[in-house]
């Protein structure tokens, strides 16, 4: 660490970092605070809210909204294991094989970063549209029936989540596998190892902790996304992210909504905090004491 | 953009000689695998960029008509659509020069000096950056509403600069802390004061990481769709405009804003990336 020596300057790190220290409390820190308050508020948005320690918003939103609820952790799982399954082979392959086009290979990866998020989504729209480029040409070839159709259905939210999403799970892998050094594959060979024991027991432990980045990363915003069910989906894919900015925005029932995020938060905090105890922390450390 | 510049790779690993007919696996499967996903990465934007010169008459833009430069040339007759685009360009102008003023100013702190809270500032930092959107956005209008806070082009800001200081911070911080001090001392020890220490040997070093984290506060900014949804009252902004235009029929002239917006960006990547890498030959 390059922590400065000397005396008398003892103020200045607080006062170089209090503009921003000062920004996020105001407009991080005490917004989550504020949402807490208002969760247990009751009234209504004429009158006025009123802080009451109304429970009952908490439950109010679980009765309502549990199928959302359900249905993004449901999503997010699969989002996430369609990421890893699917990112896996490309990192591996990249890490392992890619030379001197390594970076190259990633470049073309994070191409869809350097189109706006919405935008990408609404390709999908138009790609997957009733008459667009895919069910189109089937169509009229008499591949499928005329009244198929993607839009509005889970496979659509759930394929448009996972393009979304892909990269983030493919950074983190590649990450971990590239750092292998691959003279332990050699010596695993050496001892005879068959390729696929060799990289059960050599590659597959060493890359976990960039598995277990790769599914945090992923997982979290997958379960709180509205925007590929907004303009993907329809009724019955919608997830508690839309509940929330439709609670909020056009009911402006805020304590139910700021209850219903709360509710989310606390799940994905309990969540990630389990998982990282079964699975993450110990076995990650394991690994890198080897 | 960086982290895929820096490292070169190492020599190819020899595929394992002792069973030479799975070499497939790598030598065609996998190879093909990887450019077919490629391929599923490019989809979408080929399209974008495809459909950005359909001759179509009416507003829909779905069937191939044939080819026209017609909405290059009329870029901004959709008056709300170029209204949301100005909007964008200047929310993300100022919240990236605020965030990039104040990040770089944490990043400092954090990175050169040990001081009691730190933790604190740590801790902030990292929930900033993992904490879902959803959430900030959630939670920075439950902020807005109980104070009474008109909603619009400040708090679309305020909202922005919340958080890319955080990513800016780290950005600047791990500069900070791969700098040789032993420069600074050089200088010093020629007899210049800390203010010009800093303004011509600290700030040049830190450049490129202040540079980086300005890039991205300005591609997060002009990306966002999220907490702008729940802070922007009437305010549009480009990702508003188009998600709302997602309901009835997206113009073509999207597809050219997007496509200007990828070359723009892509643009900016290589020329880093030939850069760095001019700098280390």
């Amino acid at each position: 660490m390059s922590a400065r020596a000397g005396g008398g300057r003892g103020l200045a790190p607080y006062l170089i970092g209090l503009p921003g220290g000062l920004w996020l409390a105001v407009f991080f820190v005490i917004p989550i605070l504020v949402m807490l308050s208002l969760s247990l508020q009751s009234g209504n948005a004429e009158e006025g809210f009123r802080f009451t320690w109304a429970w009952s918003n908490y439950a109010d939103a679980w009765e309502f909204y549990s199928t959302q609820f359900i249905r993004s952790i449901v999503y997010a799982l699969i989002v996430t294991g369609l990421c890893l399954a699917l990112a896996y082979p490309m990192a591996y392959w990249i890490a392992f094989y890619g030379g001197a086009r390594k970076s190259t290979y990633l470049f073309l990866i994070l191409l869809p970063f350097f189109v706006s998020f919405v935008i990408r989504t609404a390709s999908w729209k138009f790609i997957l549209n009733d008459q667009g480029l895919v069910l189109g040409p089937l169509k009229d070839a008499g591949l499928l029936p005329d009244d198929f159709h993607l839009l509005a259905t889970s496979t659509a939210v759930i394929g448009g989540l996972t393009y979304n999403y892909l990269p983030f799970m493919v950074l983190p892998l590649y990450v971990a596998l590239e750092r292998i050094d691959p003279s332990l594959v050699e010596a695993a060979h050496d001892l005879f190892a068959s390729r696929a024991s060799a990289f059960r027991r050599v590659v597959f432990p060493l890359s976990l902790p960039g598995v277990f980045a790769g599914v945090l990363i992923t997982f979290v915003p997958v379960a709180s996304d509205f925007v590929n069910s907004g303009i993907l989906g329809g009724t019955q894919t919608t997830m508690i992210g839309n509940v929330i900015q439709t609670v909020y925005l056009n009911s402006n029932d805020y304590p139910l909504a700021s209850a219903m995020s709360f509710l989310l938060m606390a799940a994905l905090l309990v969540g990630i905090f389990t998982y990282a105890r079964a699975l993450g922390t110990e076995q990650v450390m394991e690994v890198s004491q080897r | 953009m960086t982290a895929i510049a820096t490292r070169e790779a190492p020599p190819e690993v020899a595929p394992a000689p002792a069973v030479p007919g799975r070499r497939r696996w790598t030598r065609r499967i996998l190879p093909a695998y990887t450019w077919l996903m490629i391929c599923y990465f490019s989809l979408p934007i080929l399209v974008m960029i495809v459909f950005g010169f359909n001759d179509t008459t009416g507003k829909l833009n779905l069937r191939w008509q044939g080819f026209t430069l017609n909405w290059y040339r009329n870029l901004f007759d959709n008056p709300g659509l170029t209204a949301a685009l100005r909007n964008s360009l200047l929310i993300a102008l100022i919240s990236t020069v605020l965030s990039t003023i104040i990040g770089t100013m944490i990043g400092l702190a954090l990175g050169r000096y040990r001081f009691r809270g730190k933790n604190v500032y740590d801790l902030v930092i990292f929930s900033a950056i993992s904490a879902p959107e959803l959430v900030l956005g959630a939670s920075l209008l439950s902020l807005f509403i109980t104070v009474q806070f008109q909603r619009g082009f400040v708090t679309i800001v305020v909202a922005h600069v919340a958080f890319s200081l955080a990513f800016v911070a780290v950005t600047v911080r791990a500069r900070v802390l791969g700098l040789d001090p032993t420069l600074e001392e050089a200088a010093q020890d020629l007899g210049a004061d800390h203010w010009t220490t800093f303004r011509k040997i600290t700030l040049p070093l830190l450049a490129p990481g202040i540079v980086a984290g300005a890039l991205l506060a300005f591609a997060l900014s002009i990306d966002d769709y999220v907490v702008t949804s729940f802070v922007n009252g009437q305010v549009e902004t480009f990702p508003i405009w188009v998600y709302g235009a997602t309901r009835v029929g997206v113009p073509p002239q999207v597809n050219v804003m997007g496509t200007l917006i990828f070359l723009g960006g892509v643009a900016i990547a290589v020329g880093n990336a030939v850069l760095a890498r001019r700098q280390r030959a």
